[in-house]
């Protein structure tokens, strides 16, 4: 079991499966293809995330360095928290960056939104953390991983 | 009730506290708790009011957004300047879609259209022709001036006021940018700050021909991500000016590195606003490097998934415009199709061929002879967003070419160099 301490944006506790991405997670191109059909779940749909494309997310500990991509981003992750179709929890590695700040402020001021965001959890959280592993996250940001 | 960490006015605790209502008391929550993880010590007033919105599209998903415009225009708010907004989803005239398409689109993906615009209106909506990714060219007007500070929205828009008209924007989200735009005020922090633009890589370019913009910035995205490039050798190969033609090519590049990772600012030595003013010094003390040459274009180049169902089957559609071409651009494919099919002996490009502008360029472009003769080709002109076509699953079918990084990066479709889509369209190249 490893043990990491981040910022917390969003607090609360969590235990559960962690989805991995090394590199910058794309909230448009990965929630699109899920949100626009209603699904139920969403399983990763851009293409050029080679660790995600295909995972089912939802439910999950996302880890991340941050979110890159279209501007939509924050409506984004707003939209599929309304929906409960969301990650439970956004784990950055690296400082969060301004789409998904956005997207967790909105989720929890407009939507009321249970989400967890944690970030600063540093590159050796990213490289040690895999898909599958279980995190466990506490309300002060420890994450404790493979526990 | 939020405590904010950052330093506000009286009069913006008051907002906060409620004395203009509560969902305007929701929207400064909203803007000061953004800004609180990003360190704003204050809000800073936006100084060119007219903003620019990402969500152009009534899709029926998108409940908050709905539900949050029916709040303000409930409670009476509006933004302080006009706002223009990305691009329509839908032109049946101009991009023909089959009865079961036009199902999909008109009355399940976009089927809130018609009532998105209508609040889109009785917020702040410019005009009808508002609907323009590139709304910053001088045809739409949206044309802030260097040193002004933004609410903005739009990856593209964003990074081409940063750095090629030296505005002041963070890479704000869909709502945010709107909050930004009612309040009059945004945090200070990223791209607001001199020390936010400073530079964290520096890029050398040692290419021998220029490189195709769109794959340019892809490369730099996705090396960097959402840090500052400064970008050396550049100018070498296009030029030292801001005109037409340049304006165009780092409108293509922007979008890709906007869209291909994260970058909200570049710096182009001896090119761009800053990098003129203050060269070099942009650049913090422990940047890192990034050589691009030929070869490493041709990797990233390669390096694109195709999506494709058959992926050993021509091309049935070809799109051209994601960003929306400049007027320049809209002439010079005008021009390069006529010249190619008069190479290859045709009057008609041999594949579905659609290109996308801003309804302003557009109408200025229907007043020259060049329409008519880019008609004669049997290209479509349109002024929706491609990517917005694409999001019908049913679209998955057609295997799309463009020229547009970030396209290919949204979508199923196929991503070419300019050349390879001319040669395709005209029927030199069969793709």
């Amino acid at each position: 079991m490893k043990e990491y301490k981040g910022r917390v944006i969003a607090g609360g506790y969590y235990k559960g499966e962690a989805a991995v991405s090394h590199q910058g997670f794309n909230t448009l191109a990965s929630f699109q293809k899920s949100a626009l059909k209603n699904a139920k779940e969403v399983l990763v749909s851009d293409q050029n995330n080679k660790d995600l494309f295909g995972v089912n997310i939802t439910g999950k500990a996302l880890c991340l360095p941050i979110t890159i991509g279209s501007t939509t981003g924050g409506l984004v992750i707003q939209t599929v928290c309304q929906m409960g179709i969301a990650p439970a929890c956004f784990l950055f590695s690296e400082s969060i960056d301004s789409l998904a700040a956005s997207g967790i402020v909105l989720a929890k001021i407009w939507e009321n939104s249970p989400v967890i965001a944690i970030d600063r959890l540093g590159q050796d959280f990213l490289d040690n953390v895999k898909t599958g592993d279980t995190i466990e996250v506490l309300e002060d940001g420890t994450v404790k991983v493979g526990v | 009730m939020y405590e904010p960490k950052m330093e506000l006015t009286s009069e913006q605790r008051d907002i906060l506290n409620g004395s203009q209502g509560p969902v305007m008391a929701k929207i400064m929550e909203t803007v000061v708790m953004f800004g609180d993880i990003f360190g704003a010590p204050r809000l800073v007033k936006v100084t060119h009011h007219d903003g620019h919105l990402v969500t152009s599209f009534g899709i029926k998903l998108l409940k908050p957004l709905f539900s949050t415009m029916d709040q303000l225009i409930e409670s009476g708010i509006k933004t302080k300047g006009k706002f223009t907004v990305d691009p329509r989803p839908i032109d049946y005239e101009n991009v023909k879609c089959n009865p079961l398409e036009k199902l999909v689109f008109s009355k399940i993906m976009y089927a809130k259209q018609a009532m998105y615009e209508e609040q889109l209106k009785k917020v702040g909506l410019k005009d009808s022709n508002a609907f323009s990714c590139a709304a910053y060219l001088p045809e739409i007007g949206n044309t802030p001036k260097e040193g002004d500070i933004l609410s903005w929205a739009e990856s593209s828009a964003v990074v081409f006021a940063n750095s090629v008209l030296g505005a002041r924007c963070n890479r704000n989200s869909g709502m945010i940018e709107l909050f930004g735009s009612i309040l009059g005020l945004v945090p200070e922090f990223g791209f607001i700050t001199d020390e936010g633009r400073k530079a964290k890589w520096k890029v050398i370019i040692k290419c021998k021909n220029v490189p195709e913009a769109q794959i340019l910035g892809s490369a730099i995205g996705m090396k960097v991500m959402e840090d500052v490039p400064y970008i050396v050798g550049l100018d070498k190969l296009i030029g030292n000016k801001l005109d037409d033609k340049t304006i165009g090519y780092l409108k293509d590049f922007g979008a890709a590195t906007a869209s291909n990772g994260a970058v909200g600012l570049y710096h182009i030595d001896g090119l761009t606003p800053e990098a003129k003013k203050y060269g070099e010094k942009l650049i913090l003390p422990d940047a890192k490097e990034y050589v691009i040459d030929d070869e490493e274009i041709e990797r990233v180049y390669r390096s694109y998934p195709i999506m494709w169902k058959k992926p050993e089957k021509k091309g049935n559609l070809v799109f051209i415009g994601c960003p929306h071409l400049t007027f320049e651009q809209l002439n010079s494919w005008t021009d390069r199709i006529k010249e190619g099919l008069k190479e290859t002996g045709r009057k008609k490009v041999v594949v579905r061929t659609i290109i996308t502008t801003a309804p302003d360029i557009k109408d200025k472009f229907m007043k020259t002879p060049k329409y008519q003769e880019l008609m004669a080709t049997g290209v479509k002109l349109t002024t929706i967003c491609p990517l917005m076509y694409t999001n019908n699953p049913l679209t998955k079918s057609r295997r799309i070419y463009t020229s547009s990084n970030k396209l290919r990066t949204y979508s199923f479709a196929r991503y070419a160099k300019d050349k390879e889509i001319l040669d395709f369209v005209v029927g030199k190249e069969s793709k």
